[in-house]
């Protein structure tokens, strides 16, 4: 198994006609990826990457089943697509788009919230590469060729440090059961706990890499959540060690700030939890490797 | 992106916020003029720059004469104004804020953000307003009074009045504060603002409350459909180097080590800096050249990197998805040939179009040092910059 997506999965992608959005349609399809529709207002009616396009999400949803999103859509109009797609019953977004206005991402989180739990869209980004379960299906724009199957689950802010984690364990031979992207965007979708939780229940995930960032409270509340609740290893990464304090203006940030937000913070309250934390960023795959061994021994143990 | 003070104070006063009366000034005769032309008795002269802390560093001076007004702003104008909030090298001072000063009575504070923890926009306010807030807060949390507003329908005038009469006002100051409150919060979100400060807002003898200093940053995102708030961006107030980054849709901060970076995605920069820092060297700036890098981006950041004296040796570290090796290659290539690189260049290059980027490199004639993996281009870019025998990047 996998977390989110597989080969069967049914999914559309909105703004398919752009040549940015049709290239990676066709980079989805070639590696197996289960895309059935496409959507571009005004477009319905054509075929794009070989899928027939819609005007609305509504339609294409009715036509073919699809019931997740890729939404390859400009900044201005990125909100209003992810909340058409939670309107129109999808499961699961995932948008690629960076530059949301950040009060646009704050309505779309409140739209969401609309819904009653069992059919609540989930968002994964936005400003994220995607997300892929390898040699199944890739619902992003990631390079697809730097995954190999297997059974450790990645979560990252970072598209690009996502992919320096993912072809470190290739080189030592470690596959990924999913591999998501949750973005870098101060509102986003989706959190590390979200994706921790369906990783936990995965029987495909034997362990879980988690890569942060300096700034909100993300990782501190994941770390507390793997601590209580996650039976399976998790390594964790805090990107920023060596950032610039920004310049600033005025006191407001500081009020409401709490402790934490800074990487050597944010690294401290993940040791603290029982993650074991890589020591660079050049030892994702090592540290992992480390950790997969502990575990299979312990078990072995048992 | 930020505004000036006398910027976000006209904003705000459009939304129904009160404001002494004041003008701007870009030299000693306007702000005397300005000073004749508000009337009053005293006035205040404030250096107008892109952060706070102005009146401990002297940048807010008390004037009670016309000539104290031009001397005020004679000091003030055409020098740099190094504050706790503003780094060592300070910002310049290119105009003057001239405002009657009227006494008051209490100062307060309000705020506003964008607050990640809630995804809400959160009010803060305080009974404890002006320079020593943040310490006040640091040792008594209670001295914030708070209010998250829900989205779906904006903040309420029942929450501003809770507010207000918790911040110990009369039944008098309480309308004219809900006003304010109501007014800076529409301002916020109809204008897209990310953080809006006013610090101190104050309540005068005859129950007036008034905005004494307001700051308002904007959410650099939305600015395509606020070009009103755009038009007020004052580029003098941001590093040349940032604003010339910011021109090319790079991401640039300038650091003080030694060892260039040109990375692509903001985590992978950030790491990047980290892995210099754990190989024993210091990374000389953050440069994120974002998704999509054409040769002439990449090239844009090649001059940038190179403008920084400090810089030994200059480490590219592309993971290319969205992006393309064989594009990022051409522009090292087009970047080596425009420009002199006296300094050892170090690149390595994973992910799309890997091998046509490599092979790009390689039959360029350029003495390029190739890394395969994060950690062995950071332990070389950190070995080429302590030998200056090493070879710079010349082409051949």
């Amino acid at each position: 198994m996998s977390i989110l997506i597989d080969e069967k999965t049914p999914i559309l992608v909105q703004g398919i006609t752009s040549e940015k959005a049709t290239f990676h349609t066709k980079e989805m399809i070639e590696i197996g990826t289960n895309v059935v529709a496409g959507v571009t207002p005004g477009k319905g009616g054509q075929t794009c990457a070989g899928v027939p396009v819609f005007n609305t999400v509504k339609e294409a949803v009715k036509a073919t089943g699809a019931t997740t999103s890729l939404a390859f859509v400009a900044p201005a109009y990125a909100a209003d697509a992810i909340m058409e797609s939670a309107d129109s019953g999808i499961k699961l977004v995932c948008s690629i788009t960076d530059g949301i206005p950040a009060q646009d991402m704050m309505r779309v989180k409140r739209y969401l919230m609309r819904f009653p739990k069992e059919r609540r869209t989930m968002l994964v980004g936005p400003n994220c590469a995607g997300l892929i379960s390898p040699g199944k299906a890739m619902l992003g724009i990631m390079p697809s060729n730097i995954y190999i199957r297997g059974s450790v689950g990645i979560i990252s802010r970072s598209g690009t440090l996502g992919y320096e984690a993912a072809s470190q364990m290739k080189a030592l031979g470690i596959g990924c059961s999913t591999s998501v992207g949750i973005g870098g965007d101060p509102i986003n979708g989706s959190s590390f706990a979200d994706h921790l939780a369906l990783f936990e229940e995965d029987p495909e995930t034997e362990a879980v890499l988690m890569i942060g960032e300096i700034g909100g409270p993300q990782e501190a509340e994941a770390a507390a959540w793997i601590k209580d609740n996650m039976s399976k290893p998790v390594v964790g990464f805090v990107a920023g060690l060596t950032a610039p304090k920004g310049r600033r203006m005025g006191h407001a940030g500081a009020i409401i700030s709490a402790v934490g937000d800074s990487a050597a913070e944010k690294t401290e309250i993940m040791r603290s939890y029982g993650l074991t934390v890589a020591p660079s960023p050049g030892d994702f795959g090592s540290t992992m490797a480390q950790v997969l061994a502990q575990h299979k021994s312990r078990r072995a143990a048992g | 992106m930020n505004i000036h003070e006398y910027q976000a104070k006209e904003l705000l006063a459009r939304f129904g916020v009160a404001v002494p009366p004041g003008a701007v000034a870009f030299n000693p005769e306007q702000a005397v003029y300005a000073a004749t032309q508000l009337g009053g008795w005293h006035w205040v002269v404030k250096a107008q720059i892109h952060a706070g802390a102005r009146g401990k560093a002297g940048g807010i001076r008390l004037c009670k004469t016309y000539q104290e007004v031009r001397q005020a702003s004679e000091e003030l104008i055409g020098r740099r104004l190094v504050t706790t909030q503003t780094g060592p090298e300070g910002q310049p001072v290119q105009r003057v804020y001239v405002e009657i000063a009227d006494p008051f009575e209490r100062e307060l504070y309000l705020g506003f953000v964008l607050d990640r923890k809630t995804e809400r926009i959160r009010v803060i306010a305080s009974q404890h307003g002006g320079m020593e807030i943040e310490e006040i807060v640091k040792n008594d949390s209670s001295a914030v009074l708070q209010v998250i507003v829900e989205p779906a329908v904006g903040l309420q005038a029942f929450q501003a009045r809770e507010l207000a009469f918790e911040l110990g006002l009369n039944i008098k100051q309480v309308s004219r504060a809900v006003s304010t409150i109501m007014g800076a919060y529409r301002a916020f979100r109809d204008c897209d603002a990310s953080m809006l400060e006013i610090n101190p807002l104050v309540v005068t003898a005859d129950d007036r409350v008034l905005a004494l200093d307001a700051k308002m940053s904007f959410d650099d995102n939305a600015l395509f459909r606020r070009p009103n708030i755009s038009a007020l961006f004052d580029a003098q107030q941001q590093d040349p180097r940032e604003a010339q980054a910011a021109e090319h849709n790079l991401n640039y901060i300038g650091l003080d080590g030694q060892i260039g970076c040109i990375v692509n995605g903001a985590g992978l920069a950030m790491a990047t800096m980290d892995m210099i820092k754990h190989a024993g060297g210091s990374p000389a700036n953050f440069l994120d050249v974002g998704g999509g890098a054409s040769p002439d981006r990449v090239a844009t950041a090649f001059r940038l990197v190179l403008s920084d004296s400090n810089v030994k040796s200059v480490l590219v570290n592309i993971f290319a998805g969205i992006n393309r090796c064989d594009w990022v290659a051409q522009g090292i290539v087009q970047a080596c040939k425009q420009t002199e690189i006296n300094v050892p260049l170090i690149v390595r290059l994973a992910g799309t179009n890997v091998e046509a980027g490599r092979k790009i490199i390689a039959e360029s004639g350029i003495a390029i040092i190739g890394a395969d993996t994060l950690a062995e281009a950071a332990a070389k870019a950190v070995a080429a910059c302590r030998n200056p025998t090493a070879t710079p990047a010349k082409a051949h």
